[in-house]
């Protein structure tokens, strides 16, 4: 299989192509440094994400909490893991970084808060 | 009216005026005051909830809500007094005052050594482009979706259509995503991305939304509510293309179409404004030409970075302590920087040159993408500095420092050669 990449590791958007099978890279080509590689190879074989949104809150006055996934989650794991996080509600109060779904998704990634809730 | 007295008085409590705060505080001043009218601290990053920010400035990636919860906590504990839920409506430098209204003190006059503006920029409107068609509801700025998804969880739509591709049109488009509306195109006038290529892999590519360069709306639809969008290709003039016309189903319309740095008080105030920038125009101390008033961030030229804001906004806050206690150093000779090849503004578009040797970092931005070039800061026949750069894109801002004394002429010239 092969996949152009664009490279999103600086302003010059270097298009790099991967070829491969799975999680086994064959070759890429169009890089102009060392991170481009590292990052086309990883983003071929294995694309993450940081995932923000918000979560509901118990409170009136402030009636969303922001939060971000604590590590990259993969890619495609994105909508999963807005389904669990759309069902939850954050109790005040909730202090910058406090955890608020353990292990979402089995991805071995916390979704914490970004926010703070009084 | 009630009077408050402080040293420095900071209008506006965003990335910009927090910044400031802290390094005013840090030089000595006594007591720092930020107004600000929403709610609570923080401005514009309040909202913007998605990851990218910090990289330069804190060596690590923050999502907006950390980055500013950085500096308000700094703020606090370094005693930066807040006047919140308050709109400034005078700055008056020679009385060296400004004048807010405040729901529980009524009239407020904070009396001040000096006056740092920090009130950012607003969004550009419908109005601004002149979008022909209907007027239903349904059409939003997309950071004002982004304040009601984000902050006051009121999702504005269920099929949307953004016109515009600067970031903030493309981040909304996944978060809305995210969120369970449908985002059916992007729409952009230019050949080009008006954002970051990495908002497009992220925002756009990753949840497979279709981005159209050289096109634009030439027709809203819907009588209460927004029914549809007409959009055409356009050519070189930037004209719609006969013939080209399309049509999308849509209840909603995301406008991401640029900023204007919000200078209201500043016109008012009589301090002079630069015709590129649309902002005060300043000294490397982020002096206006009203010396007892500063300004910084946002409100003085739009950047793409919030780190660049705080790195300039720390300056504003520490030249303004300064000048509250009288140890600004004084001005020898003033001169004057010239944007030469390929250089659109620059920022500090003056320099106070004092007996005392100082780095001045020079802002700019280009008029035209350029790969392998060299940047020159000239004063007279002197090189005052020279670096080179891959490429150059006006969408990021560049800078170049150099020592003040070695200044020699009336003005200083930075171009952007492209190598032969």
């Amino acid at each position: 299989m092969k996949k152009e990449i664009i490279c999103t590791v600086c302003p010059m958007g270097c298009h790099i192509t991967v070829e491969g099978e799975g999680e086994q890279i064959l070759s890429v080509t169009g890089y102009t440094c060392k991170r481009g590689l590292e990052y086309a190879s990883a983003e071929f074989a294995h694309p993450v994400r940081i995932l923000t949104t918000t979560v509901k809150t118990d409170s009136e006055k402030c009636p969303l909490l922001a939060v971000r996934s604590n590590k990259p989650i993969p890619k495609e794991k994105q909508m999963d893991c807005m389904a669990v996080i759309r069902g939850i509600q954050a109790k005040a109060p909730v202090n910058r970084y406090d955890v608020l779904v353990e292990n979402i998704c089995d991805t071995g990634v916390d979704i914490v808060a970004t926010g703070v809730l009084k | 009216m009630y009077n408050i007295n402080c040293d420095v008085a900071i209008v506006g409590g965003g990335p910009a005026g927090l910044s400031a705060a802290v390094a005013a505080k840090k030089e000595g001043a006594e007591r720092v005051l930020v107004i600000e009218r929403d709610e609570s601290i923080g401005g514009i990053l309040q909202q913007c909830i998605h990851p990218g920010f910090g990289l330069s400035y804190f060596k690590e990636e923050l999502t907006g809500p950390e980055y500013a919860g950085r500096f308000a906590e700094e703020a606090e504990e370094l005693g930066v007094e807040f006047l919140l839920n308050s709109m400034v409506l005078e700055v008056n430098e020679k009385e060296g005052n400004v004048v807010c209204v405040n729901k529980e003190y009524g009239m407020t006059c904070i009396n001040a050594g000096s006056i740092v503006l920090a009130m950012g920029c607003r969004e550009r409107t419908r109005a601004n482009i002149m979008t022909p068609g209907a007027r239903p509801a349904g059409v939003y700025t997309a950071g004002a979706a982004q304040r009601l998804v984000n902050r006051q969880n009121e999702l504005v739509g269920k099929k949307v259509v953004i016109l515009g591709s600067g970031d903030i049109g493309m981040i909304m488009a996944r978060r809305m995503t995210l969120e369970g509306a449908q985002v059916l195109a992007v729409i952009e006038i230019m050949d080009f991305l008006a954002g970051l290529t990495r908002n497009k892999v992220q925002c756009l590519d990753d949840f497979g939304i279709p981005l159209y360069l050289s096109h634009t709306i030439t027709k809203i639809h819907g009588y209460q509510r927004v029914e549809g969008i007409s959009f055409a290709q356009v050519d070189e003039r930037k004209k719609p293309i006969p013939g080209t016309e399309q049509f999308i189903e849509c209840d909603t319309l995301l406008l991401s179409v640029g900023l204007i740095p919000e200078n209201e008080l500043t016109r008012q105030t009589g301090i002079a404004i630069s015709p590129v920038t649309n902002g005060p125009k300043v000294n490397q101390y982020m002096q206006t030409s009203a010396e007892k008033v500063f300004a910084c961030g946002n409100v003085v030229h739009v950047n793409d970075l919030v780190d660049n804001v705080s790195t300039e906004s720390l300056k504003a806050g520490k030249y303004a302590a300064q000048y509250a206690m009288n140890k600004l150093a004084a001005t020898v000779k003033t001169v004057e920087n010239v944007p030469g090849e390929n250089v659109r503004y620059l920022c500090p578009q003056s320099l106070s040159i004092s007996e005392e040797n100082e780095k001045a970092s020079l802002y700019f931005r280009v008029l035209h993408p350029e790969s392998n070039v060299t940047i020159i800061a000239k004063s007279g026949d002197k090189v005052l500095a020279k670096k080179k750069a891959l490429r150059v894109n006006p969408g990021e801002m560049e800078h170049i420092d150099f020592n003040t004394a070695e200044v020699e002429g009336d003005n200083v010239t930075v171009s952007v050669l492209k190598e032969v």
